[in-house]
């Protein structure tokens, strides 16, 4: 007979859960393990809310493990490490996203792409190597391998920096990867949410020219004026989306809905590359002829390594570039939710876990 | 129909004799016509043998929606210099040449630039299209081609006129992604699905390249062809779902040549992780595109459409020094319909090369 989720390991946490499809989170008494070796103990301080988190609580991609403690981009400070663990210090400021594990054997671990290592173990709702399921940062404390914590810049704030754990390496990854970063050449940003918001940032920063391309005409003035975009681009204007055509070099598509991807293949220039991160349910239509008349490729991408994760972090810190958020407390998470499930938010909630979280 | 008002055979100075598609049956039949002066920048070659694409067979019967009557089609085009003009530097009569999809580009766009004229926005295609005079362009299926020295290809000393036409379409068709993708490093391990024209000069080039192949196809009855005579390393039957399991994660590319509507998803699986499916066939339909797959996987998929002209002559180049050749079924003139018909119920090992110059009569 399994132990019940606070007997399970040595240390008292507490954190918030969802318990049923319904989605709905409340108060969770649940244990982790004892600081290991190799382990990193984080005093949670804030946890960024993503989309995935949403999918997770109401079940919608299938998999969940009830009851569910959702957070991937969770930032804190060390307040405990194990003997092995150099790298870190009581004290420091750190993240973990969203992996806390590996097989560190296989040629994607050798090659830092711990993402793409078939045994990679997820923050939340994955099993731990001793077969225990994790638990996300919606929680006071988190105990981390030292290989999957990353260290928070000095001059990046903690809870801005909080959800480029998993939106900014989403969007970073694979602009490295696809060879989107050439200074000069024009990038497209469709979907202006959690992912498309740090898209553009760091599209900016790579110095390429940047179009947001979006069906809500609302958005335009804070594309262009507060987040730094060149253009604004409405698809739903047939004229404006005909006169861009062939216009741009890439594009990072972070819709999570369903929706067409031709108008999206026409933007693109010959031998333009077209990099969906969003996750929609259902699969896509893909013409082929564009694809093969214009040199197009359609690739997809997964969050990033570890490595690569530490690096981005670091490329942000130098570039000034943090997440727009809207902190919230533990208790509004469930609003929270409802109003992520209508993109209601600029452009992601954190939840304010140290001051908000309490047992009473 | 000639757009300045004058016939085909009137519209230009030197007389041309073809066979011609002339509406929606795409049967091919006798057909007089005419080309320009050699210019001070063209080539003017006798043809010896064309090759028949399936291309050819799209465009006489118009299923692509943009055919010009009456259409001469062919651009697998081979033959012997006859005429050069003023200008031109790199060929003189006698010399071995070929032509193959385009025959002229706008010069001045990025894509020209970076020889990619294959994906200029002002692509002249070799027939079915409107050439810089107004007039439109015919194609290999007849007695002498005129075309800039630009668009002209050099044919190597030891490759085979007749079996050396398909590479003009076929063998760059396959042979620049290979390079593009990355899909050409000795000891990677790709796929070819569909063994036709196109198919079987993939799995030749990747050999070549040192690369692993293993040939994706429906027919079971493929394998001792494509493993013995072809060389490929393995075959897998894309009916049989025990196979397919088993080469799940096994491949670094796939070349999909094939057009008809087919699934993506049992090719994406296939793939390693950064794995990438290239596409040159072109269905019609837009196809079901499984997002997760691609994602978790961080795979891609791709297109390609032939090669621009440095890298077509690179490609022939490389096939003459690796002995790499289409397999040719070479049949006379009057035998084309016939081989439009064989080629659709892909009856055919793997290209028909029409012997233009012992066969092509203007007396027929």
């Amino acid at each position: 007979m399994t132990k019940s989720p606070e007997d399970e390991h040595p240390q008292k946490v507490f954190g918030w859960a969802a318990r049923d499809s319904s989605g709905i989170l409340s108060p969770f008494t649940f244990s982790r393990r004892g600081n290991g070796d190799d382990d990193v103990t984080v005093k949670v301080l804030f946890c960024g809310v993503c989309h995935t988190d949403l999918h997770a609580v109401r079940n919608e991609w299938g998999f969940t493990n009830y009851p569910v403690v959702p957070g991937h981009e969770i930032v804190g400070v060390v307040s405990n490490i194990g003997k092995n663990v150099k790298k870190f210090k009581v004290g420091d400021r750190v993240g973990a996203g969203v992996i806390v594990g590996s097989c560190r054997k296989c040629e994607s671990c050798r090659q830092d792409l711990e993402n793409y290592c078939p045994r990679m173990i997820f923050t939340y709702n994955a099993l731990d190597h001793d077969g225990t399921k994790t638990y996300g940062g919606y929680s006071d404390m988190i105990i981390v391998d030292q290989h999957f914590v990353v260290r928070i810049p000095d001059n990046m704030p903690l809870d801005a920096g909080a959800p480029l754990l998993c939106a900014g390496i989403t969007v970073y990854s694979p602009m490295k990867y696809y060879g989107m970063t050439e200074p000069g050449k024009h990038l497209g940003v469709a979907g202006l949410g959690g992912l498309g918001h740090v898209a553009v940032k760091i599209g900016k920063a790579f110095g390429l020219k940047v179009t947001v391309i979006s069906a809500s005409p609302k958005k335009e003035s804070e594309a262009i004026d507060r987040l730094g975009a060149d253009a604004f681009l409405v698809t739903t204007d047939p004229a404006k989306l005909k006169a861009a055509m062939g216009t741009m070099d890439y594009i990072i598509d972070t819709i999570s809905a369903v929706h067409p991807l031709a108008p999206l293949l026409g933007l693109l220039k010959m031998s333009g590359k077209l990099v969906t991160v969003g996750l929609p349910e259902k699969p896509l239509e893909l013409p082929i002829f564009p694809l093969v008349l214009g040199r197009k490729l359609v690739g997809g991408s997964d969050i990033g390594g570890m490595k690569e994760t530490q690096e981005m972090l670091d490329f942000c810190a130098k570039h000034n570039i943090v997440a727009d958020i809207e902190l919230i407390r533990m208790d509004y998470i469930n609003t929270a939710m409802e109003r992520l499930s209508k993109s209601d938010v600029r452009y992601r909630f954190v939840i304010d876990v140290a001051n908000s979280l309490s047992r009473y | 129909m000639a757009t300045n008002g004058k016939s085909p055979e009137q519209e230009h100075p030197k007389k041309a004799f073809g066979w011609a598609a002339r509406d929606t049956s795409g049967v091919l039949s006798p057909f007089n016509f005419s080309r320009r002066a050699t210019g001070e920048t063209d080539v003017t070659f006798k043809v010896l043998y064309c090759g028949i694409c399936h291309s050819d067979l799209h465009m006489a019967k118009n299923e692509w929606g943009f055919s010009i009557y009456p259409l001469v089609p062919g651009h697998e085009i081979v033959g012997v210099v006859t005429e050069v003009g003023s200008k031109v530097q790199r060929f003189k009569v006698g010399d071995k040449v070929g032509v193959g999809c385009l025959v002229g580009s706008c010069h001045s766009c990025d894509n020209c630039a970076n020889d990619l004229e294959n994906y200029c926005s002002k692509t002249i295609l070799t027939y079915g299209a409107k050439d810089r005079d107004g007039t439109i362009t015919y194609g290999g299926y007849s007695d002498i081609m005129v075309a800039d020295e630009h668009f002209v290809l050099r044919i190597p000393e030891n490759l085979p006129l007749d079996a050396g036409a398909p590479l003009l379409c076929a063998g760059i068709t396959v042979y620049s992604p290979l390079k593009y993708y990355g899909l050409d490093k000795p000891g990677m391990h790709v796929g070819v699905v569909g063994l036709g024209g196109l198919g079987h000069m993939a799995v030749k080039f990747a050999k070549a390249m040192g690369v692993n192949v293993t040939v994706i196809s429906t027919s079971p009855n493929k394998k001792k062809e494509a493993i013995e005579h072809l060389g490929a390393d393995s075959f897998l039957v894309s009916r049989d779902q025990d196979q397919m399991q088993a080469a799940i994660g096994t491949l670094d590319g796939i070349i999909d040549t094939v057009s008809a509507q087919h699934p993506l998803l049992p090719l994406i699986s296939l793939l390693k992780p950064h794995g990438k499916l290239v596409t040159v066939g072109a269905p019609e339909k837009p196809l079901e595109l499984p997002v997760f797959p691609l994602l978790l996987g961080r795979k891609l998929i791709g297109g390609s459409n032939i090669g621009g002209l440095k890298e077509t002559q690179e490609m022939l180049d490389f096939a003459a020094k690796h002995n790499i050749k289409a397999d040719i079924e070479v049949i006379p003139m009057d035998y084309v319909n016939t081989a439009m018909e064989r080629l659709l119920k892909a009856d055919v090992r793997y290209r028909f090369v029409i012997d233009i110059g012992n066969t092509m009569n203007s007396s027929a």
